[in-house]
């Protein structure tokens, strides 16, 4: 499959980048690891005019903690996430779903900026970064700004980035001592998208009850679903059995997702429940130090 | 039609060409330059019939554009034989008979060669999750673990 004629950019600087968007502004394309777009363009369930590249712009790749935040950049690529020592030390929800995207060969290209920005509920990224609580730094030709994960889907491969915009970096926090995460996934074969997906990230206080919960749910309804009231659910309580079961049931309720060949409505709210279920006792077990 | 000069260094060679910006790099090899042991299956990003090595990365070549690779390194199953020497990964190949239909087997060897490269001895899982991205329905991939681990002896043997 060919896509349809275009034409490609690759600018230097993040300026031309901004100067080549606002050129092209209502047929152009933010071209980063590649391997949703093309996908997309070969199927010709899209087109642009012009395709920006912003791989050969340097200063977009790194993962580093700084000013209480694990910072990402926005070109990072899936695998660099998961070869990082910082991230499966510290960041153990982050480094199972960088394990789990996709396949070993599209995770070569893939960045993790691409996958929020492409702005799709069925990737694994957004129900990650609900999770975690993070927020993504959007540049533009005005300057920067920061916008909080819960606020930046807006709709099926819709984002509040405009159109001049990139995605540069991701801000995670950095988890207080006593926290742990995990991302649960079903999928029918590697390189699929998840039937249904629960990442969950958990802080536990002296008393050993639930400081905080972040919740999300993979492929949940037309946009990346954070589980709110399962959240507010856990907030404060002993995470018993009983606890973790309400607050699973609690997130799946809250999910709306499409049948398609992967299931139908009830088997992947059931898939849901269950996964959250899972991903909320790994991350409880992470969060105590047991693994 | 935007078009673009672009240079790659294919297996060692540096190749210039002419292309169209939504040429894609399975078609710079196969069509522009005729070197056609890298194949195409699925088209979609699934099978890994199409992988190539991209600056030493294991990449499918159909999710790539050929722009996007002007001015960096490309290996294919081409440039994997030297001076008549099979490299170890494809003397494996023959030797465990990890191959049937022989479709996958170029995008297989070179996952599998990327993969000797950073791990010397690789066990069975580290080589089913390496290799997840290519697909084989001959095999059930048990014989294309023996290969890549007969390779990985050999190569060892060689330090």
């Amino acid at each position: 499959m060919i896509p349809a004629s275009f034409d490609y950019h690759a600018p230097r600087t993040l300026e031309e980048a901004f100067a080549l968007l606002q050129a092209h502004r209502d047929d152009v394309k933010v071209l980063s690891g590649g391997q949703s777009l093309l996908p997309l363009l070969k199927l010709r369930l899209g087109a642009a005019g012009h395709l920006v590249d912003i791989g050969r712009i340097p200063g977009l790749e790194y993962i580093e903690e700084r000013d209480g935040a694990l910072a990402i950049g926005g070109r990072t690529r899936e695998s660099a996430l998961e070869t990082s020592e910082l991230v499966r030390t510290k960041y153990p929800l982050l480094a199972d779903t960088a394990a789990v995207i996709a396949d070993p060969l599209v995770r070569n290209l893939a960045t993790v900026g691409g996958n929020l920005a492409h702005g799709d509920p069925a990737n694994d990224h957004p129900a990650t970064m609900l999770a975690l609580g993070a927020a993504v730094v959007a540049a533009g030709p005005g300057g920067t700004r920061t916008i909080a994960i819960e606020d930046f889907f807006v709709g099926l491969f819709t984002t509040v980035l405009e159109p001049d915009e990139i995605l540069t970096e991701i801000r995670i926090p950095v988890p207080p001592s006593g926290s742990g995460g995990a991302y649960v996934k079903l999928e029918r074969k590697v390189g699929d998208f998840a039937t249904a997906a629960a990442a969950v990230q958990v802080t536990l206080g002296a008393d050993g009850k639930v400081a905080r919960a972040g919740i999300g749910l993979t492929n949940a309804g037309p946009v990346p679903l954070r589980a709110a009231g399962a959240e507010s659910f856990l907030t404060g309580k002993e995470p018993t059995e009983e606890v973790i079961a309400e607050a699973a049931r609690r997130a799946a309720a809250a999910a709306s997702p499409s049948p398609d060949r992967r299931g139908t409505v009830e088997y992947k709210r059931e898939m849901a429940r269950v996964l959250t279920a899972r991903a909320l006792r790994r991350a409880l077990e992470r969060a105590r130090g047991e693994h | 039609m935007a078009t673009h000069k672009i240079r790659v260094e294919i297996n060692g060679a540096e190749r210039e060409a002419e292309v169209e910006s939504r040429l894609l790099l399975v078609h710079l090899l196969r069509e522009t330059l005729g070197m056609t042991g890298t194949h195409i299956g699925c088209d979609t990003t699934h099978c890994g019939a199409c992988t190539v090595l991209l600056d030493g990365q294991p990449v499918k070549s159909c999710t790539v554009l050929a722009v996007q690779a002007d001015g960096r390194e490309v290996l294919t199953v081409e440039g994997l034989e030297k001076d008549g020497q099979l490299h170890p990964i494809q003397e494996g190949f023959w030797q465990e008979h990890g191959l049937q239909c022989g479709y996958c087997t170029p995008g297989m060897m070179l996952t599998g060669y990327a993969l000797l490269q950073k791990s010397s001895d690789p066990g069975e899982p580290e080589i089913r999750q390496a290799i997840s991205g290519n697909l084989c329905r001959c095999t059930g991939y048990v014989n294309i673990v023996k290969s890549v681990q007969y390779a990985a002896a050999k190569l060892r043997s060689a330090q």
